[in-house]
């Protein structure tokens, strides 16, 4: 193994943390980082792409710390086309004091989230979550004249240090069950090992630690702080990135790795292991999450609250298992990345204008700007589960996958749990949707601001709507490539 | 999912009335000023997913343009509506919702045990036992409660009186019907065992429906309230039909549906439209004293119309629709007959209370004063009731028309089989 040959295969994190650097350099040197930088970072991604789909085939260097595989650069391209569509966010923070730096913080966590998806060893799965963590918790910090912003870095900070822990321990349990960190090492010595009480808690612990970043309830408590507290770029990439990539790394830890302790979450019929685990997080999430939002006045609070419960349907398809349940699972993230990335635009939009981002202040919002209105509905309607929109045909396939799960449906009740969770959430969206398109704007809070400075926020919303109806209108686009990419 | 329409004498007839219902509300909308636009993009919308329910072929495609219809109905309650509006609306939304939300999971069910989505396929599936046992009220109920099955139907008398005319017109005329075609299309004749297990209760729901709406519809004030618990009766009787599970009753229940898109929508325009926007009433006892039998004759004469049809006198649409499932309810379920008889005595009680009330009581106080101004009945209402009276009395008079392509496509059900 030469070094030439790992430059080749971490080229594209190469890629990233060069860009990052150039941009770092750009807002040091010029005062027109708000301007450069984002053009700068778009382009060292979009390079980044190139140099992922330039991969080869199959790779695995160091017993699983970098494994090149067809699921792993499928989302390392879908990481990094989050992190394209949170850039342009930026423009929409009136007060940011240095987007170069910013910029360059959201790219590093880029590199955090590619280490994570393409890694199938725990250490190094560690090391990705931390660095993901760093620069999230300094992203979520960002606005230094603004006290909600450190609180949210700081709560995001302490709860996510301490969920680290949580993992680092449940991680040195399982290697001195199974000897060895390598996922599919482990998968293999486990079925072997009867279910003892010691591996039990190394599993729990390992999967409290994911539980915090995916905002599973109970570990949720970060999020509503975080999301309505961080400057807006910081809680869509929170949201969407970081998410996705916890989603992939979680199953695969719990499917390759922890395989032989499935268990089972049937009704009636549950078996010690994490399945049982996770659909009771799932649950709690769901009725969580959804009942908390009804009661929202923020619409980015109630935007964290509908996040918990969607972080519980997500999970449904990781309980069910197999291809298909992993596969409906990733496929359910990425739209939900996509759609809450939109979203969270359209609010950075309107926060500009108004000034906040309380329902209020979407009062109205059809007359002062029928192409945000539109826009924010595509969204919130997606994100409600509406045919014809992406968010249906994930529900669809999650819920399918968890009905078709185990002996005689057992999973049922978690379909229903889903299903209800998912009614009650139609309420509050519309909710939004009512002020949007119902209320009166109120009297001339807003100005009206210099249409090129949003320009590129403009399209980026536009580009995600668009993709928000394509994947609904032909969801295989993207469904049958994650299932392909599945072994 | 595949983009694949087809069309029976079922879906033929529904077609027919959403054509019918959506000219004239829009004829009955010409005055609309205030975000126009929007106004007529919701609008079009709600039609427009309903004739993709309607000629779905596919069960995927149908709940599409099933939720597709959900949305609309709220802005256009919401936005332009009146009374109580918002809470109108948004009571609506949550039902339909509910609805869907069972309607989703059983589709999974179909899907996932079925393999397939295409409704011509799945039709010829054996479904499990066990399967359709529970699958078949879930997906029954689910799209029942947009056909106003008691107990389920509160959302209908205020979501009607909080809707504009035009709304108003759609939601008795097309989304009702929608719910109980697509009880018939996808629930019915996907799960005939199960629809088998459940008919009696169906038939009891609905004759419950049918004496219970009209009972409270003797008692409403509100015009509109009169006709919006008179649309939760008539439905009852669709329901009826098909829980006779004969040819009869269900053709009877299909040309029920045309009949009474056409006569709800009637009463409803001359409700909300004719009457309202003139006197800014529909307070029966307000109206009473208003002598507008003299003052709008055009409308006394619509309301007259409807009112015949409604009550199910011969020569209107819905003596034939009601004498059909009747004959078939009979095979089926004699008492239900009976108790369906008085619901029609109580049909006949609040329709005629409601016409006089409006239109012909006058005040011995001011007998012979001359009947107040009122702006005179525009043409496009005059065309859009003209339009909705010639339909059913074309059907009344000659109910073969319909009827001869109803029968073919219910006989080729397979819960007949």
């Amino acid at each position: 193994m030469s070094y030439f040959e790992l430059l080749k295969l971490a080229a594209p994190e190469a890629i990233v943390v060069v860009t990052a650097l150039a941009v770092l350099t750009i807002g040091l040197t010029t005062t027109r980082a708000l301007m450069l930088g984002p053009i700068v970072a778009v382009l060292g991604v979009a390079i980044a792409i190139g140099a992922v789909v330039m991969l080869p085939a199959q790779a695995n260097l160091f017993g699983g710390m970098l494994v090149i595989s067809p699921l792993n650069s499928l989302f390392k391209i879908i990481c990094l086309l989050l992190a394209i569509a949170t850039v342009p966010l930026v423009s929409s923070e009136k007060s940011l004091p240095n987007p170069g730096e910013f910029i360059a913080m959201l790219l590093l966590g880029s590199v955090g989230l590619m280490l994570l998806v393409g890694s199938e060893e725990l250490l190094m799965i560690f090391i990705g979550l931390e660095l993901l963590g760093l620069s999230l918790y300094v992203l979520a910090a960002f606005d230094k004249t603004d006290i909600r912003s450190a609180e949210a870095g700081l709560k995001y900070f302490l709860f996510g240090s301490t969920a680290s822990a949580f993992t680092l321990f449940g991680i040195s349990l399982i290697y001195g069950m199974s000897g060895t960190t390598a996922l599919a090492a482990i998968g293999q010595k486990l079925t072997t090992l009867p279910l003892q009480p010691l591996l039990a808690v190394g599993i729990v612990m390992t999967l409290i630690g994911f539980a915090f970043k995916i905002a599973a309830a109970p570990f949720h408590l970060w999020a509503p702080d975080a999301y309505q507290g961080a400057p807006i770029p910081s809680a869509a990439f929170i949201a969407s990135g970081s998410k996705v990539a916890s989603f992939v790394v979680l199953g695969k830890i719990v499917l390759i790795g922890f395989g032989p302790v499935h268990g089972s979450a049937d009704w009636h019929a549950m078996i010690a292991g994490w399945s049982p685990v996770l659909a009771a997080l799932a649950a709690l999430s769901i009725l969580l999450g959804n009942f908390v939002a009804l009661a929202q006045k923020n619409v980015r609070r109630l935007l964290a609250y509908s996040a918990v419960a969607h972080g519980g349907y997500t999970l449904l398809g990781i309980v069910a298992g197999g291809r298909e349940g992993f596969s409906a699972a990733l496929f359910y993230t990425s739209i939900y990345a996509v759609t809450l990335i939109g979203a969270f635009a359209v609010v950075g939009v309107v926060r500009r204008e108004t000034g906040g981002d309380d329902l209020q202040n979407f009062s109205g919002l059809a007359v002062r700007s029928p192409f945000l209105a539109g826009s924010m509905s595509i969204f919130l309607l997606s994100l409600a589960g509406l045919p014809p929109l992406a968010g249906f045909f994930g529900k669809f396939y999650l819920f399918s996958v968890a009905f078709h799960a185990g002996g005689h449906h057992g999973l049922l009740w978690l379909v229903a749990v889903a299903l209800f969770g998912s009614f009650v959430s139609l309420y509050y969206y519309l909710i939004v949707l009512k002020v949007i398109f119902v209320d009166q704007p109120s009297t001339s809070t807003s100005q009206q601001l210099n249409f090129s400075t949003f320009a590129l926020l403009r399209t980026t919303i536009a580009l995600l709507a668009a993709a928000v109806l394509f994947l609904g209108i032909m969801p295989q686009t993207l469904a049958a490539r994650i299932i392909a990419s599945l072994p | 999912m595949n983009y694949h329409l087809a069309l029976d004498g079922i879906s033929l007839t529904l077609v027919l009335v959403t054509g019918l219902v959506a000219i004239s509300a829009v004829l009955f909308s010409w005055d609309v000023a205030d975000r126009a636009n929007e106004f007529f993009f919701w609008l079009l919308l709600v039609v427009g997913g309903s004739y993709g329910v309607f000629l779905s072929a596919d069960l995927f495609l149908l709940f599409l343009f099933y939720e597709l219809v959900i949305v609309p109905k709220y802005f256009l309650i919401a936005i332009f509506g009146s009374t109580n509006k918002e809470y109108g609306a948004m009571k609506l939304t949550l039902y339909s919702f509910f609805g869907g939300a069972l309607v989703f999971l059983g589709i999974i069910a179909v899907y996932v045990s079925g393999g397939s989505l295409d409704l011509n396929q799945l039709a010829q599936f054996q479904f499990a036992p066990q399967l359709q046992a529970w699958a078949f009220p879930v997906l029954f109920l689910g799209f029942a409660v947009l056909a106003g099955i008691w107990p389920l139907h509160t959302w209908a008398p205020t979501g009607h009186v909080a809707a504009p005319t035009a709304g108003s017109m759609l939601l008795a005329g097309i989304v009702m019907k929608l719910g109980a075609y697509a009880a018939l299309r996808v629930a019915m004749n996907l799960f005939p065992q199960g629809f088998q297990m459940w008919r009696t209760w169906i038939a009891v729901f609905a004759v419950i429906g049918i004496v219970y709406a009209a009972a409270v519809a003797l008692r409403q004030r509100d015009l509109k309230f009169v006709i919006g618990y008179s649309s939760v009766s008539h439905m009852g009787f669709v329901l009826l039909g098909f829980a006779t599970a004969n040819v009869f009753g269900v053709s009877g229940a299909v040309l029920q549906m045309f009949s009474h898109g056409v006569i709800g929508a009637l009463l409803f325009a001359v409700a909300g439209r004719m009457i309202y926007r003139r006197t800014h009433t529909r307070e029966l006892d307000a109206l009473a004293g208003m002598n507008l039998g003299r003052a709008l004759p055009f409308a006394a004469f619509t309301f007259v119309v409807a009112s015949a049809a409604s009550m199910g006198i011969p020569g209107f649409s819905g003596f034939w629709a009601e004498i059909t499932i009747l004959i078939g309810a009979w095979k089926s379920y004699p008492v239900a007959v009976w108790i369906t008889g008085v619901g029609m005595v109580l049909v006949a009680a609040f329709t005629l209370r409601a016409l006089k009330r409006a239109f012909f009581d006058v005040d011995l106080a001011n007998v012979g004063t001359p009947p107040p101004e009122m702006e005179p009945i525009t043409i496009p209402e005059k065309l859009g009731a003209g339009l909705l009276m010639f339909a059913t009395l074309a059907v009344g008079i000659y109910p073969k028309l319909l009827l001869d392509r109803i029968q073919p496509a219910v006989e080729a059900m397979r819960f007949l089989k």
